[in-house]
């Protein structure tokens, strides 16, 4: 599976962008609205014209046709042909191949089979439901067997439900394929438990590229920890697995207990949103539950962030407006602070 | 739709017709229309529809109006079309033929007949050339919008599967030109009838339009009724026949493209 390069390249928003994509891996490339992630893979694909260079495995194809590039791409609007058939659509690349007829069947049913949709077969695009499509949309740019899959929010206007089973299909299916692969979305968790690197855009510039778990614990830059949301980052001093899915992490003066199914914790990252705070003494054992003093206190239209000190950490919590104002939370009043666990992320 | 709903509209669909029928008899029957000559009742038009049926005159000229209809129509819309995907396809050729076709197609088909007699005489190559006039401009119109407003994406997909320019042409972008290309022919396949009527009035001794001006001649408003009918009907199948052909075609996804 080949190697991408991209060397100085501008277009629309990107300026002068370089960028190398490692050979087979699963690249995703993340950032908000307008931040250049479908023009990087429509440079890519060659779909649209641009200055500076594109290189696959060493070779320039800024000559090259999109079709010679070796690229599968699933666009974000799909872009299934809505006067063919399921399976028309998908042997829509292996005719224009010139493969033959009986080949073309042989290879689509295999493919619609792999990918669950065989029974769609005859049906037009606007007959099916929006994870039908995607699937067909799929399929369609598996079918050419291409070297590199560009997929641009293949998730994204599906209910949670089915977006979640279409992602895990995914996963499966990229690591079953081993494709060089560059996947674009604008959700973290999405990115996270896709990719082998993440590229974080904005305003057509990579802020950093790193693995995952680097991008959560260690931002290079500030609009990186904003974007990731994750400014809590708690060095570990001691972890101890206390029965199998349960560990005791302690940090200086926090001592948490944390659910964790792998070995030593060195660092927590905590998303703000899932610090409560409150004036008075919240009901249950006090497990993961801390004393803190508030330091700073920031409103905008609908949220509060209250900065809090526990003992020498510093910590940022965010409530929603509403569940700020029923408290009388002021500056440097002691409240209680309770870390809930459900959305942590962890560095061994 | 059960059995009996579709009766009720089925009836409630033919009613009107049936009343304006009668009404019209009661009218040309009863003399209620100033002069019997001027306002035959129905029942007279379709004596004098068979009469000239039977005696070979609406044969010949309603067989004389259908060719040309057929031949104009056919070659101005083939015309149309091919000029229409190239203008939409090729952006030098737009540029080429734009301000050419933007100053011409305003003209009225109607308009050219004077100059046409003059350049090409009076036989039967005017109507149909007037036909051809008159079906190209909106079909080259129609057939480039259509070509133009094809999504962009559907051509990047084609371009990253690896089709050629003209897999791209003929397998996508055509087929998904089709609805508008249809818009333009539903158009002119009635039009085209109306001005062959309007051309052999005024220029051909043959065809529906050349009776009717005999038939006004001799004061005969029934023949006059006649040819209007069949006029009205020829319209109303021209447009329904593109309109069958547009379903066929296009009907199983366009209103989802």
């Amino acid at each position: 599976m080949p190697e991408i390069r991209l060397v100085k390249v501008s277009k629309h928003i990107c300026y002068e962008l370089d960028l190398t994509i490692q050979n087979g891996e699963k690249f995703v490339i993340i950032g908000p609205t307008g931040s250049g992630k479908t023009t990087i893979l429509n440079v890519i694909a060659g779909v649209t014209d641009y200055k500076g260079n594109v290189y696959i495995d060493d070779q320039c194809v800024d000559r090259l046709s999109p079709g010679k590039r070796g690229v599968g791409y699933l666009f974000q609007g799909l872009a299934l042909f809505p006067h063919l058939t399921v399976f028309e659509n998908i042997a829509f690349g292996l005719k224009a191949k010139g493969m033959e007829e009986g080949a073309i069947r042989e290879r689509v049913f295999s493919l619609m089979e792999m990918m669950h949709i065989k029974h769609l077969s005859d049906r037009y695009p606007h007959m099916l439901s929006g994870g039908e499509k995607k699937r067909v949309a799929l399929t369609r740019s598996l079918a050419p067997s291409p070297q590199i899959l560009l997929l641009d929010e293949p998730t994204s206007s599906l209910d949670h439900q089915t977006a979640k089973y279409l992602r895990n299909e995914l996963i499966g299916l990229l690591q079953k394929l081993k494709i060089t692969t560059v996947y674009v979305t604008h959700d973290l968790r999405e990115a996270e438990e896709i990719a082998d690197r993440i590229a974080l855009l904005s305003h057509g510039k990579i802020e950093q590229i790193s693995t995952p778990k680097d991008l959560f614990f260690n931002p290079q830059k500030e609009s990186v920890s904003r974007f990731t949301g994750m400014p809590n980052i708690i060095e570990c001093t001691q972890s101890r697995v206390i029965t199998s899915g349960l560990v005791e992490v302690v940090s200086d003066e926090m001592t948490m207990i944390l659910p964790y199914d792998g070995g030593n914790i060195k660092k927590i990252a905590i998303p703000p949103e899932d610090i409560y705070i409150s004036d008075v003494k919240p009901p249950g054992p006090a497990l993961n539950r801390f004393m803190g003093k508030v330091e700073e206190i920031t409103r905008d239209n609908s949220m509060v962030r209250v900065k809090l000190s526990i003992g020498t950490k510093t910590l940022l919590a965010e409530l929603s407006k509403g569940a700020f104002d029923e408290m009388t939370i002021e500056k440097g009043k002691e409240v209680y602070v309770v870390i809930k666990m459900r959305r942590l992320r962890y560095v061994e | 739709m059960n059995r009996k709903t579709g009766l009720i509209q089925w009836f409630s669909g033919f009613l009107p017709v049936f009343l304006f029928i009668v009404s019209w008899e009661i009218v040309g029957r009863f003399n209620l229309f100033p002069g019997q000559f001027f306002f035959p009742p129905f029942s007279a038009v379709v004596k004098e529809g068979y009469h000239l049926l039977t005696n070979g005159v609406l044969g010949k000229n309603f067989a004389s109006s259908l060719i040309r209809v057929l031949i104009g129509l056919f070659c101005g819309s083939v015309a149309g079309i091919f000029v229409g995907v190239i203008m939409g396809w090729k952006d030098m050729v737009n540029k080429a033929l734009s301000p050419i076709i933007s100053l011409l197609y305003p003209i009225p088909a109607l308009g050219w007949l004077p100059l046409l007699m003059l350049w090409i005489g009076i036989n039967e190559m005017l109507p149909i050339i007037i036909i051809f006039i008159c079906s190209f401009f909106p079909v080259v119109y129609n057939t480039f919008t259509g070509i133009r407003n094809v999504d962009k994406k559907y051509i990047y997909a084609a371009e990253t599967l690896g089709a050629s320019n003209m897999t791209i042409l003929f397998k996508v972008i055509i087929p998904l030109a089709l609805p508008n290309i249809f818009t333009g022919l539903k158009l002119e396949a009635g039009m085209s009838w109306r001005v062959l009527i309007a051309a052999e009035m005024v220029a051909i001794p043959t065809g529906i339009g050349a009776l009717m001006i005999q038939a006004e001649s001799l004061v005969r408003v029934d023949i006059i009724m006649v040819c209007l009918i069949i006029l009205s009907i020829m319209c109303l199948i021209f447009e329904r026949i593109f309109a069958l052909a547009e379903k066929h075609m296009v009907g199983r996804w366009s209103s989802h493209a």
